[in-house]
């Protein structure tokens, strides 16, 4: 349960391994999370990583087969009690050039990035919603705010996932359960190493440090760093002509 | 579905809320309880969220509502859903008073036997539990059993003893309880005779009232936490005991029951009213008013409730609510308390009512607060910076020092740090894993301290 002073006790992580993911979970247990579930591709039978004095169960996810999803949203509800927090932070950011040459690549990639997310989505908001409480935290992006030549099917993916998560925050309304949809602009870490890092970069700590101040508060959007949301509610409005324009 | 709290108004979750009027209700209700299960609630009084159910149902019993008393003997027979304010407001001007009552009337007979409440009389009369004769509960699996304090009565025989003390002080997590039986005492006049006195730090509060205390039936002491320095821990001790009628003026009715008009608190106060400086200003102001003198005389309302004299009150701490944060440690480790003192001394921790109170002899009650030491209870706005931690760091001195914290007002412990404050919690586990083997009763209290 979260508490009255907004500590929680458990979070599941879906995309066990992401540094954001991990990061938000570490942050959680300094705040006073006891259990925590980690979901990644061929993660259990492994050694949990340490994260304070929490209890760390490792479960198998696949965010490519969504007909496995609810499966693994009961088994960590079983390993953890209700789940208080449920972050899913799988996704792979590919390059536009790769997948105009392949576009079946492409469309797996947005069968992750947007689908994968539907289906654990969906799936951990109907045991929110019996639950009665706990947050769904959605990883959105900035470049599904507006989407833009550079990356335009990463983007588009991210701005299906946007819209779904703040459909399925409304549709949560009044039942106690809560989506929280968080869209950092560019984030210097794995996903993105060897690229050159966009003005108003954030770092996977920072990322994290907003989601939990916006776990507290109870924000419904996060921007990451805050000062993007008023970028964009200026780029949003650039005319195509010059929104086409944009060098990356 | 209903959001519902507790009085501090913090974490709010919903439930379906339905309102029985008979223990055949309840037993109904209990049968067919939902998976996420059922907890009871009575007005609310908690501070923190145990008479809440995220997702299940919750049972107001307040529609439990007769009682009687046997006046030869004094034996009340109340409904759980009776608040204390119904039973004193008919039976003070008969000349009856409830053994115990807390700093507030609008609490129910059933919130007052799950909590186990003390009041201003428990270094020399104990805790609501210690005045129980029986108590009738709906247990998991719809039964209604009447049990009692020892192991040889009740109507199930020999066990009787082991479910009664799990249920006081149990935070309504053996089942819902539906009836209590307790001796009220007797009172010549509605009126206390009250002595005041100031001391100029915590040294001389704790001496005086470990020296002087036993005189009185009724203590407690107010602490101006924001004083600092040499007057660190300076309190205003009220202390008393029901008047005789040769004590009032002439011509006064003795046992009249007025509990005066009531204010209603404004609806809306911003976030941070609640601040240094009004704080400080108000204990500035209470320390100087409260003059020293002795054998005031006082009406129950005032001297008991003084903040039931405004409705609502709990709204002036803003939308983000407030928590209560009450610890006990025993006699002995009186420097755990100094230390806590003079720690929300020097961070300036704003806390509207401070109260500090000698405990005597606790109950039997598995779960049960209250034992022989001192209890400090304040109330910290819900938004403050670096509160968790800070309560995190009291809890661990707390818990070295053999004490605990009072669940009734907890909303923000760790399930370690509960199982490390009460040594009978294995214990009292036994009792209820017997009585509710499904878990059937549940609370939000009970998910994030894993009960």
């Amino acid at each position: 349960m979260r508490n009255a002073l907004g500590s929680v006790d458990t979070v599941l992580l879906l995309g066990g391994r992401s540094e954001i993911g991990l990061a938000i979970v570490e942050r959680l247990v300094r705040d006073g999370a006891r259990r925590v579930v980690l979901a990644a591709r061929g993660a259990a039978g492994g050694t949990p990583p340490v994260i304070g004095d929490a209890e760390v169960h490792l479960v198998d996810f696949d965010a490519a087969r969504p007909e496995t999803h609810g499966e693994v949203i009961e088994t960590a509800a079983k390993l953890v009690g209700d789940l208080d927090v449920v972050i899913p932070a799988f996704g792979v950011l590919g390059s536009q050039a790769a997948y105009d040459a392949d576009p079946v690549a492409a469309a797996e990639a947005v069968a992750v990035n947007y689908g994968g997310h539907v289906s654990a989505g969906l799936s951990a908001a109907r045991r929110l919603r019996e639950q009665g409480h706990g947050t769904l935290v959605v990883l959105s992006s900035v470049a599904g705010v507006r989407v833009r030549r550079a990356n335009f099917v990463y983007g588009s993916a991210k701005a299906g996932l946007d819209g779904f998560a703040q459909g399925l925050g409304d549709a949560l309304h009044g039942s106690g359960a809560r989506v929280m949809v968080v869209r950092p602009g560019f984030v210097v870490g794995r996903m993105t190493e060897g690229m050159s890092p966009a003005p108003m970069s954030s770092t996977p700590g920072e990322v994290a440090d907003a989601v939990i101040a916006g776990l507290r508060s109870g924000a419904e959007t996060v921007w990451v760093p805050g000062r993007l949301r008023w970028v964009f509610a200026v780029t949003r409005l650039l005319p195509r002509a010059i929104w086409r324009r944009m060098p990356r | 579905m209903t959001f519902l709290t507790g009085w501090g108004r913090t974490a709010p979750t919903p439930a379906r809320l339905t309102r029985p009027r008979s223990a055949e209700e309840i037993a109904e209700l209990v049968r067919r309880a939902p998976a996420r299960g059922v907890a009871a609630r009575g007005l609310g009084r908690s501070y923190g969220d145990a008479a809440q159910n995220a997702g299940g149902l919750v049972c107001d019993c307040t529609g439990l509502d007769t009682w009687s008393i046997d006046e030869t003997t004094g034996l009340v027979t109340a409904g759980a859903g009776v608040s204390l304010h119904d039973l004193m407001a008919a039976l003070v001007p008969r000349g009856w008073f409830v053994p115990v009552t807390p700093g507030t009337r609008h609490v129910t007979v059933g919130g007052a036997v799950a909590a186990d409440v003390h009041g201003k009389n428990h270094h020399v009369d104990s805790s609501f539990g210690a005045h129980l004769r029986s108590l009738t509960l709906v247990t998991a699996s719809g039964e209604t059993r009447t049990v009692t304090p020892d192991r040889s009565g009740g109507d199930d025989g020999g066990d009787g003893g082991d479910l009664f003390w799990a249920t006081v002080g149990g935070m309504g997590l053996t089942g819902v309880i539906t009836e209590a039986v307790f001796r009220c005492v007797p009172i010549e006049t509605s009126r206390v005779r009250v002595d005041v006195e100031r001391t100029r730090d915590l040294d001389q509060t704790l001496e005086t009232m470990a020296a002087t205390d036993d005189r009185y039936r009724y203590t407690v002491a107010w602490i101006d936490l924001l004083a600092r320095g040499g007057r660190m821990g300076r309190s205003v001790l009220t202390r008393g005991d029901h008047a005789a009628r040769d004590e009032l003026p002439r011509g006064a009715d003795p046992l009249a029951f007025n509990p005066g008009p009531v204010l209603k608190a404004p609806p809306w106060a911003p976030n941070g009213l609640l601040n240094p400086v009004t704080v400080r200003a108000f204990n500035e102001a209470w320390y100087a008013k409260s003059r020293p003198a002795t054998g005031l005389i006082q009406g129950i309302a005032p001297f008991f409730h003084p903040l039931d004299g405004v409705d609502g009150w709990n709204r002036v701490y803003g939308s983000r609510g407030f928590v209560q944060y009450q610890f006990a440690v025993p006699f002995g480790q009186e420097a755990t308390l100094r230390r806590i003192v003079a720690r929300l001394s020097a961070e300036g921790v704003v806390s509207f009512l401070t109260v500090l109170k000698r405990f005597g002899p606790g109950t039997p009650g598995m779960l049960s607060f209250p034992i022989p030491g001192w209890t400090l209870a304040l109330d910290i706005p819900a938004g403050r910076r670096g509160l968790a931690r800070l309560l995190r760091g009291f809890d661990d001195q707390v818990a070295e020092a053999g004490g605990r914290i009072y669940l009734a007002k907890d909303s923000r412990t760790s399930a370690a740090t509960v199982a490390a404050m009460y040594p009978r919690l294995d214990e009292w586990r036994r009792v209820r894993d017997e009585v509710d083997p499904a878990g059937v009763f549940r609370s939000d209290l009970a998910r994030r301290l894993l009960l």
